[in-house]
């Protein structure tokens, strides 16, 4: 199953994607196991279903819709207490660049 | 040549809805807290919340896609736009993308008597992020408020079909416009409630194929918006007419230094990894929805000036001044319908508009305070209807009626109060006025003879007599139809 | 062996409430009975990350009080339940078995610990669980593994294995588990137990930390049919919460138990599937049907043909699901931080640092999936072939009410067994995948056991909402089985002695 290897630039741009740092040697070995599961994946090729029409929700129903009513909030320490770091009311991260994102 | 060059502009435009509560949690969607206190578990991403769609910015949604001609689908569905920055809390924002609520509109603009039709692409629905905030505290950290996070967005993306930065701002405040009257939004874009990418390409003259684009970003005014895209626009000319080709990128508009820089590159653009957001049914709002949203729809305020231009007499011009905000138009429509029911059924319409226009606009408008949808009025339609009327029968007159007004501004006061109570009204018997004009002619007798030698031209020293001595209280009309009579009459 | 008199700690929920009811029990008794165990089983069995002494003895008290007052009690008032530690508690750490949730206490529960806690149940704890609910051993906890009762060397399954595994030893009446992928139904069947997945939307998501969101749900895991039927009624039900909820009034799912089954048609999985089972559960499958159609069911012959396909479609679903859902754990509002560097490096080393290797693949797996260039082809695809999966099963529901099939192919493995070799675990589940895939519920019961002494599991699948009658059928079938649950090593004969 070698020849199924994810290559490696491209394992490292789904890493980037999911902001996951990844040693080298797991790279490769997840390089290898995902190569691996999609190869199993491609079975599904011998299936025609471009005119099936895809299931996102097992059982079809519409979003029920709720009225436009506030609830109240808990003071923020609620919150803020779990954060890894706050500062002044606000949750405090490593610095963004303004207009980032 | 150099320069043959044509631009090419697509807006798209977020704006919030003025829902209550967050699009997909109980959370208050109107600011003013402090930091972090409007938020909850859903809006914060904590590990087991789960969205549930607020029927009213549902409604609002499809209110702004109506008016402004949209198909509403009746089944859409939202999807997760996955990337990582601090003031996304779920690492995703819940948007719409493959079928959005809303499709193929269009909205026209005129610029220097041109009027360009710009199709609406699409409107879909989609929640607000956090804001991050700089500098604050220590300093050395971001800090994000989660208050704006889940607010409801509708995203409005234009089709290419704008041609200078001209037609941008005019789009742009048409828009804002009809989003304001529909009630959907303040049309704040300084704090943001109102926001615009703008993406601007240029191309030859007669080509058919668009060119490469930028899309600029951080254009918070209609001020900005105008010079960001001319920047931009001259940017692009002088790369391609120096042999230079246009890089896909996003840039920044830089107010400091009136300029565009290069935020990130094609090559850095995201992957978005959209999918239907498994935690969402489809969004299906069935025909009687939509319909009961169309026949709730307010009129635009384009049909409006219509309408006062065609019914009311009113010029284009004084139509846009009465359109200026949807309290504006409120206010004017109060008063006019107000006027015409004391007057009964002789008022015209057409002359009672124009007139009402016009004093709203010499003396009103000045007391008109607007902050978002909200406006604070020089008092009620009715007060300023019954001022009017008694200016129709005669009672004020029209400059007295200015500083009546004034006074009413001032104390809260009805026009018929203060009239009576400082004895402006005019002097509109005629047994009363008779008996100062024949004082007038009694203590004038060479100027009597004089008129009546054949100097008619006198007529008006007589009035200006009576006046004085009515302390301007005398009705005019009436003076003259008076004087006229006992001068000619005793001749 | 002559069977030694029931123990406290072995009677079911049923007869623990009709005990605390009608007085014969108390509810502090009963509790301070299954802490003690909990003392002195889980040291070897590992399947509780916390135990929440106080507040279970608080419960005890105040349904005790309520009792003693004469107040009505509630139907569960009393019984010892454990919860698996993916559902919010806010008296409670819930970790999903992450480092990357260490210690962190959420302000809100769950609906369904708000149901238990409505319905008079005392929580014991939060149970172990394979990593954000990912994987069918309980290994991959960033906590340890849990044991098998049955043979301590062994895996009870998972994800949901220290519900299981605390269900089988007795250290609480019945426990919640979670089901993505089969994550109640396998834990139940390597452990000798029952539980029940619900149809999708049966039981509210609210609280429960997502992993695929399109296929979670909450379903209780019991030592009876009836017992899961009776804690299913305590959490299903509407919640406005959550908006795949299905609005349905709330069920009692145990009122057909004690009825006959006869004339229920069962449609029977017939193909390679079953043929690549362990022969001893081919044998205790086939004794199985043969045992329903005794009782008076209908055999019916029924065929999935695109069953083979759910892993390939769940484990493209599921991971896709899930590198989204678990994209929120950044370090920035709450868990886990590994501060490096800039923002970007932040993120990428706390996630690095906080999951565990499965959880990471998956991630990698789903993230894949999704991306550009890939959608259609893995993503998508799937989803088009989940419709043929579902369509399956109408076909197959038009000629049966339940459908029958063993739980798993093999009993339980021993731990760390399939470490390296995420692909060759994945085939294993290849039986509870479908019904997960089309939303439908499915109740895993015990049917027999090995030469070895480890459980062997029938599942029964239903068409949507159809919950009352698979405990219905399971019930029946438990009562002629009459399987002996107690694991030995936790013998009446041992603590006799």
């Amino acid at each position: 199953m070698a020849q199924t290897k994810i290559p490696r630039d491209q394992v490292e741009h789904v890493a980037k994607l999911a902001s996951l740092m990844l040693a080298d040697d797991e790279a490769d070995r997840l390089g290898h196991e995902l190569g691996e599961i999609l190869a199993y994946m491609a079975s599904l090729d011998e299936l025609d279903v471009a005119a099936v029409e895809p299931t996102f929700h097992s059982i079809p129903m519409g979003a029920p819709l709720r009225a436009d009513e506030v609830i109240a909030c808990f003071p923020r320490e609620t919150y803020l207490k779990s954060a890894p770091k706050s500062e002044a009311g606000g949750f405090a991260v490593p610095k963004v660049l303004e207009g980032e994102g | 040549m150099a320069g043959a060059f044509e631009t090419v502009i697509g807006l798209e435009v977020h704006s919030q809805l003025l829902t209550q509560s967050k699009l997909f949690c109980g959370c208050p969607a109107r600011f003013g807290a402090q930091a972090n206190e409007h938020v909850c578990p859903v809006c914060l991403g904590l590990p087991g919340a789960l969205p549930v769609p607020n029927g009213a910015a549902v409604d609002m949604a499809m209110r702004a896609a109506l008016a402004l001609g949209c198909q509403v689908r009746t089944q859409s569905v939202f999807e997760r736009k996955n990337y990582f920055y601090p003031d996304l809390a779920k690492g995703y924002q819940i948007s719409q993308f493959a079928l959005p609520l809303s499709e193929h509109g269009e909205l026209s603009v005129e610029v220097d008597g041109a009027t360009r039709t710009v199709s609406i692409v699409r409107i879909h629905m989609e929640e607000d992020a956090a804001k991050n905030i700089h500098g604050v505290g220590s300093g050395t950290d971001t800090l994000v408020d989660f208050n704006r996070a889940g607010v409801p967005l509708i995203e409005i993306v234009s089709g290419p079909d704008l041609r200078s930065a001209a037609e941008a701002e005019a789009y742009l405040r048409r828009l804002r416009e009809v989003l304001m009257f529909c009630g959907v939004n303040d049309g704040n874009l300084e704090e943001g409630s109102f926001r615009c990418d703008a993406n601007v390409s240029i191309r030859p003259v007669g080509q058919q194929q668009l060119g490469t684009r930028t899309e600029l970003k951080n254009i918070n005014s209609f001020r900005f918006v105008r010079k960001a895209i001319e920047y931009e626009v001259s940017r692009q000319k002088a790369v391609v007419s120096g042999g230079g080709t246009i890089v896909q990128e996003t840039r920044t508009w830089l107010e400091s230094s009136a300029t565009t820089v290069s935020m990130r590159s094609k090559e850095e653009a995201m992957d978005y990894r959209y999918f239907p957001d498994p935690d969402l049914p489809p969004l299906q709002v069935d025909e009687a929805r939509v319909d009961a949203v169309r026949a709730a729809l307010p009129e635009l305020p384009v049909d409006k000036r219509a309408r006062y231009v065609a019914t009311m007499g009113l010029t284009e011009s004084d139509a846009g001044v009465m359109t200026g905000h949807p309290e504006i138009a409120c206010y004017f429509e109060g008063v006019v319908s107000e006027l015409c029911k004391q007057l009964g059924n002789g008022a015209k319409l057409a002359s009672v508009g124009k007139r009402v226009a016009n004093f709203i606009q010499s003396e009103a408008l000045r007391y008109v305070q607007t902050e978002g949808l909200a406006a604070s009025l020089p008092g009620a339609p009715e007060a300023l209807a019954e001022l009017l009327a008694l200016v129709e029968d005669g009672t004020v007159s029209g400059k007295m009626a200015k500083s009546v007004f004034s006074d009413m501004v001032q104390s809260g006061r009805s026009a018929r109060a203060l009239v009576d109570e400082k004895g402006l009204s005019q002097v509109s018997d005629a047994g009363q006025l008779e008996s100062v004009i024949r004082d007038v002619l009694a203590s004038s007798p060479d100027n009597v003879a004089a008129y009546r030698g054949g100097k008619t031209g006198l007529l008006g020293w007589f009035v200006g007599q009576v006046m004085k001595a009515t302390k301007g209280a005398a009705n005019p009309k009436l003076a003259n139809e008076l004087l006229r009579k006992l001068l000619d009459e005793e001749a | 062996m002559p069977s030694m008199p029931a123990e406290v700690h072995d009677l079911g929920v049923t007869e623990m409430a009709a005990g605390i009811a009608d007085g014969s029990l108390s509810a502090r008794a009963l509790v301070d009975h299954h802490l003690a165990r909990i003392e002195t089983h889980d040291a070897h069995l590992h399947g509780f990350l916390h135990v929440d002494v106080a507040g279970a003895r608080a419960q005890a008290d105040r349904i005790d009080r309520a009792r003693a007052a004469g107040k009505p009690l509630a139907p569960l008032a009393g019984v010892p339940i454990a919860v698996k530690d993916n559902m919010c508690t806010r008296t409670m750490p819930t970790t999903c078995a992450s480092r990357m949730l260490a210690g962190y206490q959420p302000p809100y529960d769950a609906h369904v610990v708000e149901c238990l806690a409505a319905a008079g149940a005392v929580i014991l704890g939060k149970t172990n669980l394979d990593e954000f609910a990912m994987g069918s051993s309980t290994d991959n906890s960033a906590f340890g593994p849990t044991h098998n009762p049955w043979d301590l060397t062994r895996s009870p399954g998972g994800s949901s294995g220290g519900s299981a595994s605390s269900v089988a030893a007795r250290l609480s009446a019945a426990a919640l588990g979670s089901d993505t992928g089969g994550s109640v139904r396998q834990p139940a069947a390597f452990c000798g137990l029952t539980a029940i997945k619900p149809t999708y939307g049966r039981v509210s998501r609210y609280g429960l930390v997502a992993f695929a969101s399109s296929l979670d749900q909450v379903g209780p895991i019991a030592r009876s049919a009836r017992d899961a039927g009776r804690v299913l009624s305590a959490i299903a039900g509407y919640d406005r919460r959550d908006a795949t909820s299905i609005d349905r009034p709330g069920e009692d799912f145990t009122a057909s138990c004690g009825e006959a089954i006869r004339g229920v048609r069962v449609g029977v999985l017939a193909g390679a599937a079953l043929e690549q089972c362990d022969p001893e559960m081919q044998a205790s499958f086939k004794a199985g049907v043969q045992r329903l159609q005794d009782l008076g069911c209908q055999l019916v012959d029924v065929k999935l043909p695109h069953m083979g396909h759910g892993i390939a479609v769940y484990y493209l679903v599921a991971p896709a699901e899930a590198s989204s859902n678990l994209a929120r754990f950044d370090g920035m509002r709450y868990g886990m931080r590994k501060p490096s560097g800039d923002l970007r490096q932040t993120y990428a080393q706390t996630r690095a640092d906080g999951f565990g290797t499965e959880v990471k693949r998956r991630i990698m797996l789903g993230t894949y999936a999704l991306s550009s260039g890939y959608y259609d082809a893995f993503y998508l695809k799937a989803q088009r072939v989940r419709t043929l999966i579902r369509n399956d099963y109408e076909a197959a529901f038009a000629k049966c009410d339940v459908i029958a099939s063993p739980t798993t192919p093999r009993p339980a493995f021993e731990i760390g067994a399939m470490h390296d070799d995420p692909l060759a675990m994945y085939l294993e589940d290849i039986f509870v995948l479908p019904p997960s895939l089309a939303g439908l519920p499915a109740v895993a019961t015990p049917c027999g056991i090995t030469r070895s002494g480890l459980p062997l599991g029938m599942q029964l699948t239903g068409s949507a909402l159809s919950e009352a009658k698979l405990v219905q059928v399971a019930d029946a079938f438990e009562r002629d089985l009459a399987f002996d649950s107690l694991p030995p090593g936790l013998g009446r004969a041992s603590e006799g002695a």
